[in-house]
């Protein structure tokens, strides 16, 4: 039987669920027996392969740029995964949401910027006028809240997938945690 | 309080139950372990029946009813726990999540938050419904205490503290619907207060971060209500 | 006041007016005074001073004839009804009192409109000086409370009005008797009446009619109301928005208590009564009795949880009896012609009348009082005249944003309550919009959920929020932005509300949603698939990009 594929994603958050991910230390090495890690910020595949099994999603959808990727991502994969709160609930990314993106803007390129103040038109990919979770845009199929989720229950969660069960994760994790 | 009590008996989710005749189906679940999710409701503050968290199933009657303030009846069978309360119950918190700007992992009160407990107790992982994003506002004029509309779930807890406890009556609810909010005076600031005894009553009732001390980083803010059946016991005593 | 001085005034009052031979009644309800019926008033006063019959001929201002679509309206003593009426019209007019008719003002009175109505709560619109208690007292007015205070017991009253089979009109339909009866038996030395004049339907303006037409029809009733349950004190609760009908009350109550049929011992007997009015400051949510009360009490107006019921602990925590404008009209008649009287009009569970304010796509609109049972086809084709410039029936809209559309089959159904909740809808506070095929059913549940949204009080989370998601679908949907998704979020919604919410507005709020959904699937199915509004009423999708 060939090995299942998983992938994990970074959308808008802070890599944090990332850290976490590799949290799981010598338990990865159990992982990468029972699956291979084809596409990852941690990993060097510059593309996202068409057939995969399980996709851990981390941030928010903020820009265009995560949105045509989530997109992508959704129709490669079987099963994909809310990885933390800002996947979940845009939390952190999503506080911008009530000012709008000018104020974002002008804060970042604008306010504190000494030389050449401006919003730049190439190689960084537009806002969408608010940071969303990623249901919102594509159908998710587990959720695992946490900022960031713990090391534990992403490997359990991973574990379950990858033998075919449904992992809970309601009372091992919440928002915030 | 008359000497003789009458005693109801009915059944809670199967179990045999005995309350006295003024209690509520909220307080004899209390007493006997059994949980009902609530967030406007405090033992020892009275109650509005406004979260409708505790709606609770009662055979023979076809509408769901607040435990916090329906009495016990004799022979009531009372069904906590339905997956259809549960239902409702994780759709109204649901709805909660997406009014303000709930963000769990910046709060105060993370990990201390009658909220978002009760979120995970209800095996909330995600909110289903589209999230609001208003603009809401900080007012920390007030030298010792904040409040964060962006967490306030208009419980009503620091309004009826503040009346019934305190009798200072600062807090009160202006706006109607959505654009509610909870206000000190007339909606002056709080730290100009003129009615406001800086008790803290208010903050420590507070289910979320929506109130809070200063000084508190995430998570850091524990609320102490151990005052309030203290203070209704000292209260009863002495009628 | 005696029963004899009564009997003096109302002699008195048709020996004056007997006086006249010819007279002109010109409606000064809000309707024709908001096409300056006034000035019409004013002119014919001018006119027949002018003419010098001032001694023969009357010019008196009246409550609401009901065809206020052709408003303002003039009726004449010889039995002419003149539409449309201007200022510069009154030398005709006033010339037709002893010749042929004004031809091009007649307005044909043989028509369904006027010949299927039957006037209980109406019967003394139209015809009476809403300003005069004597014009009331001489059409029998009061003489309903004597009777009560003289000849009957307040078990004796209480039971006439339940055998009249009168249910609240205020919307829920809850028998009168009954309430009468609960309050009469709760324990309390102190009572109240409350009479909930805050009618806040979008479209609805019976009680409003009503009030400034025969306020002390209103009176009268509550008199009675207090008599029976052992109240002493009541408030009308009327909202702000309706000036004319505070005013007349205002001058009713005055009026009556210069008489004595206000004030203590009236007729002589124990019964004391006084009446207060409370303004409404535009909740339409302080139309729910605990709000309302909440309200007069000089709270905040929100609801809170029943039971304990206002019958048990309501105004300052004593009994409560709560009654809506149009069921208090109703008590006088009952109790001078006897509930049996009564229960021959309507159906065997809805018995006597029902006032409709009929509004919308229709030929006539305006106020009527039809017999319960009539069925929606002869409201809407008979009374109502049709749909105008030969379009499409679609709609009839019942109980307000509590209440639901009622499509094309349901027009043979009899207009009762249990009828109308079968139906989806509600009787309501007697609303009646009708739609046709103009009107977009997605954008009139939109129109509704924003309504119960912005009048939400905030209490309560499945109402406070849960309005607030419903409407943004419904609002999605109308710019085709909306996917299934959205509707079955939607309908998520609407079973929340229902079986969740703490009132009736936010139980009910789903009506509106539930009825078109339930009726008119294809036009939500049209927005979401097709990306199109079949009656073209909703707009284009947004811009993508911003």
């Amino acid at each position: 039987m060939s090995k299942k594929k998983i992938a994990t994603v970074w959308l808008d958050g802070c890599s944090g669920c990332h850290m976490s991910f590799l949290d799981m230390d010598e338990r990865l090495l159990a992982l990468a027996g029972a699956a291979d890690l084809v596409y990852s910020p941690l990993v060097d595949a510059k593309e996202f392969p068409p057939d995969v099994d399980v996709t851990l999603v981390e941030g928010a959808v903020s820009s265009e740029e995560d949105l045509r990727k989530i997109n992508m991502i959704r129709e490669r994969t079987k099963i994909l995964v809310s990885l933390g709160d800002c996947a979940v609930t845009a939390n952190v990314p999503g506080m911008r949401n009530p000012f709008g993106t000018k104020a974002v803007y002008d804060r970042a390129y604008r306010e504190n910027v000494t030389f050449d103040p401006g919003v730049p038109d190439q190689v960084v990919p537009a806002l969408l006028p608010t940071s969303r979770p990623v249901h919102e845009f594509v159908k998710v199929d587990i959720y695992i809240p946490g900022c960031p989720p713990s090391a534990d229950n992403i490997y359990y969660a991973v574990t379950e997938l990858l033998e075919g069960r449904t992992p809970d994760l309601t009372l091992k994790t919440r928002f915030g945690s | 309080m008359s000497p003789v009590a009458t005693v109801k008996t009915l059944k809670i989710d199967g179990r045999d139950v005995s309350g006295r005749q003024e209690e509520t189906i909220l307080d004899v679940a209390r007493q006997n372990g059994i949980f009902i999710p609530r967030l406007c409701e405090m033992d020892g503050l009275s109650d509005v029946g406004a979260c409708r968290l505790c709606l609770v199933e009662i055979k023979g009657q076809n509408k769901l009813l607040p435990a916090c303030v329906t009495v016990v009846e004799e022979g009531m069978e009372v069904t906590t726990g339905s997956e259809r309360l549960n239902n409702y119950r994780r759709m109204i918190l649901e709805l909660l999540f997406t009014e303000r700007n709930h963000v769990c992992s910046v709060c105060v009160s993370n990990g201390h938050c009658e909220m978002q407990m009760l979120a995970q107790r209800l095996g909330i992982t995600h909110v289903h419904f589209p999230y609001r994003y208003p603009k809401e506002e900080v007012d920390a004029s007030h030298e010792r205490f904040v409040i964060d509309h962006n967490r306030c779930i208009l419980c009503t807890r620091c309004l009826r503290v503040c009346d019934e406890i305190e009798g200072a009556h600062t807090w009160d609810i202006m706006g109607r619907g959505i654009d509610a909010k909870v206000i000190t005076d007339l909606n002056e600031s709080w730290g100009t207060s003129e009615t406001c005894t800086s008790c803290g009553k208010c903050v420590q009732v507070c289910p979320t971060g929506a109130l809070f001390e200063k000084g508190r980083s995430v998570a850091e803010m524990m609320k102490r209500r151990q005052f309030l059946p203290y203070l209704t016991m000292m209260r009863e005593e002495n009628e | 006041m005696t029963p004899e001085e009564l009997d003096q005034i109302a002699e008195d009052e048709r020996a004056e007016q007997g006086k006249y031979t010819e007279r002109v009644n010109v409606c000064v309800a809000a309707g024709c005074l908001s096409c300056q019926s006034q000035s019409v008033k004013d002119a014919l006063d001018q006119e027949v001073g002018s003419r010098g019959t001032k001694d023969r001929c009357q010019v008196k201002g009246v409550g609401c004839m009901g065809l206020c679509s052709e408003g303002p309206l003039v009726s004449t003593s010889n039995g002419i009804l003149y539409k449309k009426v201007e200022a510069a019209d009154s030398p005709a007019v006033l010339d037709s009192l002893a010749g042929e008719p004004v031809a091009r003002l007649v307005c044909p009175t043989d028509v369904p409109f006027f010949q299927r109505q039957k006037k209980i709560v109406l019967e003394n619109s139209g015809v009476i000086d809403p300003e005069r208690i004597e014009d009331y007292i001489a059409a029998n007015g009061y003489t309903a409370l004597i009777k009560a205070l003289t000849e009957m017991s307040q078990r004796e009253v209480i039971d006439e009005v339940t055998k009249s089979g009168l249910r609240g009109r205020g919307g829920a339909g809850y028998p009168t008797g009954l309430k009468w009866s609960t309050v009469s038996k709760s324990v309390g030395a102190q009572k109240y009446v409350i009479c909930n004049a805050d009618e806040g339907d979008p479209g609805a303006f019976m009680d409003r009619s009503v009030l400034e037409s025969d306020p002390h029809r209103v009176l009268e009733g509550m008199l009675i109301a207090g008599y029976a349950v052992g109240a002493s004190e009541a408030y009308i609760y009327v909202r702000a928005e309706y000036p004319l009908a505070i005013k007349r009350l205002r001058n009713a109550i005055r009026q009556a208590e210069r008489v004595g049929l206000l004030g203590s011992n009236i007729c002589g007997t124990r019964f004391s009564f006084r009446v207060d009015l409370r303004l409404g400051a535009g909740a339409f949510v302080c139309g729910e009795e605990t709000a309302l009360i909440a309200s007069v009490e000089g709270k905040r107006g929100t609801p809170r949880p029943r039971p304990p019921y206002p019958a048990m602990e309501g105004l300052f925590g004593k009994p409560t009896l709560i009654n809506n404008v149009e069921t208090y009209a109703n008590i006088a008649p009952i109790i001078r012609n006897g509930g049996e009287w009564y229960a021959q009009v309507g159906t065997e569970k809805s018995k006597g009348t029902k006032v409709f304010a009929l509004a919308g796509r229709v030929e006539n609109t305006g106020l009527v009082e039809v017999p319960m049972g009539i069925s929606l086809r002869e409201m809407v084709f008979e009374i109502g005249g049709g749909i105008p410039e030969g379009r499409k029936f679609k709609a009839v809209q019942t109980g307000g944003p509590s209440g639901g559309c009622l499509p094309t089959d349901c027009l043979d159904m009899p207009v009762d309550y249990e009828s109308l909740a079968r139906a989806g809808s509600i009787m309501g506070s007697g609303g009646m919009i009708v739609m046709d095929e103009s009107s977009c059913m997605v954008d009139v549940a939109k129109y509704f959920m924003d309504f119960c949204m912005t009048e939400s009080c905030g209490k309560c989370i499945p109402c406070r929020v849960g309005t607030f998601q419903m409407r943004r679908i419904l609002e999605a949907i109308g710019n085709m932005t909306a996917t299934e998704q959205d509707l079955k979020l939607l309908e998520e919604l609407c079973e929340l509300l229902k079986h969740t919410s703490l009132c009736g507005l936010g139980q009910s709020a789903p009506n509106p949603v539930l009825s078109t959904l339930r009726s008119f699937a294809e036009e939500y199915r049209a927005h979401i698939q097709e990306h199109k509004c079949p009656a073209g009423v909703c707009g284009q999708p947004a811009g993508e990009t911003l």
